[in-house]
């Protein structure tokens, strides 16, 4: 190291100290922000919420410092917390975890360190390591497209589902939804398969339910990525038994053929919008800046999107 | 390496029925799949059924195809996956720009699937010279650019999904959803590929080259075979055959996203092993990888028809055919 390098270092540490020290900055809030990398449209909504925020609450509030980190997978994410604590000294952290149980030692840590953690969506193992939880509801998740598809079909019909990866999360959602449907006994599920959250997948999960069952009134694709293959999958197909095309998550495109009323078998979406990490940061923020606490746990509601309140859920410059 | 060597001679020193049985593996397990199909469910045996299984199969068969040379001359190749995602995603994004620019959506659209094929063997090019004249390891080179094709795909569709205009993607459509002779399309080429995949491999002095290479390539260079020269071409054609198939793929969806073609590479690369190929490299054959990348497509299929399996398992039930396949060919290694 040479003597400037050096001094610039020593520059860096000592300025960092300083920050840290709690008397000098007592309503200084450094906020770090660690999410996973955009590897799929809804990632990529996250990471354009999460910037969204930095951009909105950094004008906003002059004593705050967003720092955000994305990661590709746990191991990669666990590193970036410790940079985030020891390097960037935050004070405060926002945290969608990887992997639940990978990620609640070195979220633990950050918190041992004296950070304010929040944790969003996908929860950690060990609940001591968060003072706050922020996330969608998976159970209405499951349960809105199942009431809605009951209703639109008049308690009558035949159902298939495509599930999303293997989880807890996406066993929650589907609890949800077979829990709707014990109470309309006429209305039969077929069979739900994996379809990975992903539209290829989809797309050949779709051709085989179509091939297997000859009468099929409505489709629950359990995402608006995966609903776009199964759209493919039935105009190859030519079928027009099919009524009813629920997706999920409230993508703009889906959004917006529900505001338009382009599509008859598609009326209706349940919101999971990834704008809840910018809920969370800007929660966690403003709480932090008054030397407040949140809740210990606030779950943004997913709430049936239609034509009458669509508009509200379009936002035509997010990625997803 | 005494081993590999010793198992090679003991398989050369069998009777040509048993080398012939060994060749019959993965026909065995296709049709030992194809009964249980049937028995399982009836709408199996269907040629609507049929088709589907052998259009989405046209994907990775026409890229196993292009990796089975290169997994003959010694090599291996693991960004396919990522390098047909990030094609897919360059022809939407030129077609869209086209298509209003040039005034003429047909126009477009071609140009588009020409592109498709020659970014395919652009990039094909730039491991093949990586690999020889860069002295990289092809598992490093591809390695790398696994990350980096995908990488780029992500930057260029800001996380989300690029997506085909709707007018032309009407017009592009019919490269995948149309048939000809009441065989589709995707079917057709990957046909097509396939005869001339087995003809360079089985016909022409590049194809034996191919094999010397990957016997063994010291002894291939005394015999004054062009390695580099070959080997490139086994990447570039590789490159190619991920080209065309990224331009069937594109009319499918219309749309490319970070996920496209997640995990392909492994795909093509079990299609070749499951028809026969030495993963070590020498020999090979056409005819065993697209019978090996149809039993794969047929094991989901099977799977998404019955529901006897618990949905969990659904990766396990493929791993465990293709162990069984593979022990049935096993004296090739």
């Amino acid at each position: 190291m040479t003597s400037f390098t050096r001094r610039i270092a020593l520059t860096a540490v000592a300025a960092a100290a300083l920050a840290s020290l709690p008397a000098l900055a007592a309503e200084k809030v450094n906020l770090g922000v660690s999410i996973p990398a955009a590897t799929h449209s809804f990632m990529g909504g996250i990471n354009y919420w999460a910037n969204q925020a930095k951009k909105d609450l950094e004008k906003e509030h002059k004593d705050l410092k967003i720092t955000i980190k994305t990661a590709a997978n746990a191991p990669e994410q666990a590193n970036q917390l410790q940079d985030l604590s020891t390097v960037t000294k935050i004070n405060a952290l926002v945290v969608f975890p990887f992997e639940s149980a990978a990620l609640t030692k070195p979220v633990a840590q950050v918190k041992a360190k004296g950070a304010y953690v929040t944790v969003v969506d996908r929860g950690l193992t060990d609940t001591s390591a968060q003072d706050a939880y922020v996330a969608g509801d998976n159970t209405a998740f499951g349960r809105i497209p199942a009431e809605y598809i009951v209703k639109q079909l008049g308690g009558k019909g035949n159902v298939v589902a495509l599930r999303g990866i293997a989880t807890t999360l996406d066993n929650e959602r589907m609890d949800a939804f077979n829990a709707v449907l014990k109470g309309s006994p006429d209305i039969k599920l077929l069979d739900a398969k994996y379809a990975n959250w992903n539209r290829d997948d989809a797309f050949k999960v779709t051709q085989d339910y179509l091939t297997r069952f000859k009468n099929i009134d409505a489709i629950w694709a359990a995402d608006d990525d995966m609903a776009v293959g199964v759209l493919k999958a039935i105009e190859q197909a030519k079928r027009d038994d099919i009524k009813i095309i629920f997706g999920g998550a409230g993508a703009k495109g889906m959004v917006k053929t529900i505001m338009d009323g382009k599509d008859k078998r598609i009326g209706a979406d349940v919101s999971y919008s990834p704008k809840f990490i910018y809920d969370a940061i800007k929660l966690t923020a403003e709480a932090r800046l008054k030397g407040e606490k949140l809740p210990a746990t606030t779950i943004i509601p997913s709430v049936l999107i239609t034509k009458e309140n669509a508009k509200d859920f379009y936002h035509p410059n997010s990625p997803f | 390496m005494p081993q590999p060597e010793a198992a090679q001679h003991r398989s050369q020193g069998k009777p040509r029925w048993a080398e012939h049985l060994h060749g019959l593996g993965p026909v065995i397990g296709l049709v030992l799949l194809c009964i249980g199909g049937t028995l399982l469910n009836s709408d199996f045996a269907t040629v609507d059924n049929a088709m589907n299984v052998l259009t989405r199969t046209a994907f990775i068969g026409i890229i196993a195809v292009g990796m089975c040379f290169v997994i003959i001359s010694g090599g291996i190749d693991l960004s396919v996956g990522s390098m047909a995602a990030l094609i897919a995603g360059s022809v939407i994004m030129f077609i869209n720009w086209a298509g209003p620019a040039s005034g003429s959506p047909l126009m477009a659209v071609v140009m588009g699937a020409v592109l498709a094929v020659v970014l395919g063997a652009l990039f094909g090019l730039a491991h093949g010279l990586l690999i020889t004249k860069g002295r990289i390891e092809p598992f490093i080179v591809t390695l790398g650019t696994l990350g980096i094709f995908r990488a780029y795909l992500t930057y260029f569709a800001d996380g989300g999904a690029l997506t085909l205009d709707n007018d032309l993607s009407d017009l592009y459509a019919p490269v995948y959803y149309a048939s000809l002779a009441g065989i589709p399309v995707p079917v057709w080429v990957f046909v097509i590929v396939a005869i001339i995949g087995g003809v360079i491999l089985n016909r022409t002095a590049y194809g034996r080259y191919v094999q010397a290479i990957g016997s063994n390539e010291q002894v291939a260079r005394y015999a004054a075979v062009d390695v580099d020269r070959v080997k490139i071409l086994t990447y570039v054609l590789l490159g190619v055959c991920v080209g065309i198939a990224t331009l069937l793929y594109v009319p499918r969806l219309g749309s490319a996203s970070p996920t496209t073609g997640l995990l392909w590479e492994l795909e093509a690369i079990a299609a070749v092993i499951v028809g026969g190929t030495a993963l070590k490299g020498g020999a090979g054959s056409i005819t065993g990888t697209v019978i090996g990348a149809i039993l794969l497509s047929v094991i989901s299929n099977i799977l998404n028809l019955t529901s006897i399996i618990s949905v969990y398992l659904n990766a396990a039930v493929q791993g465990f055919v293709i162990i069984i396949v593979a022990f049935l060919q096993r004296g090739r290694r």
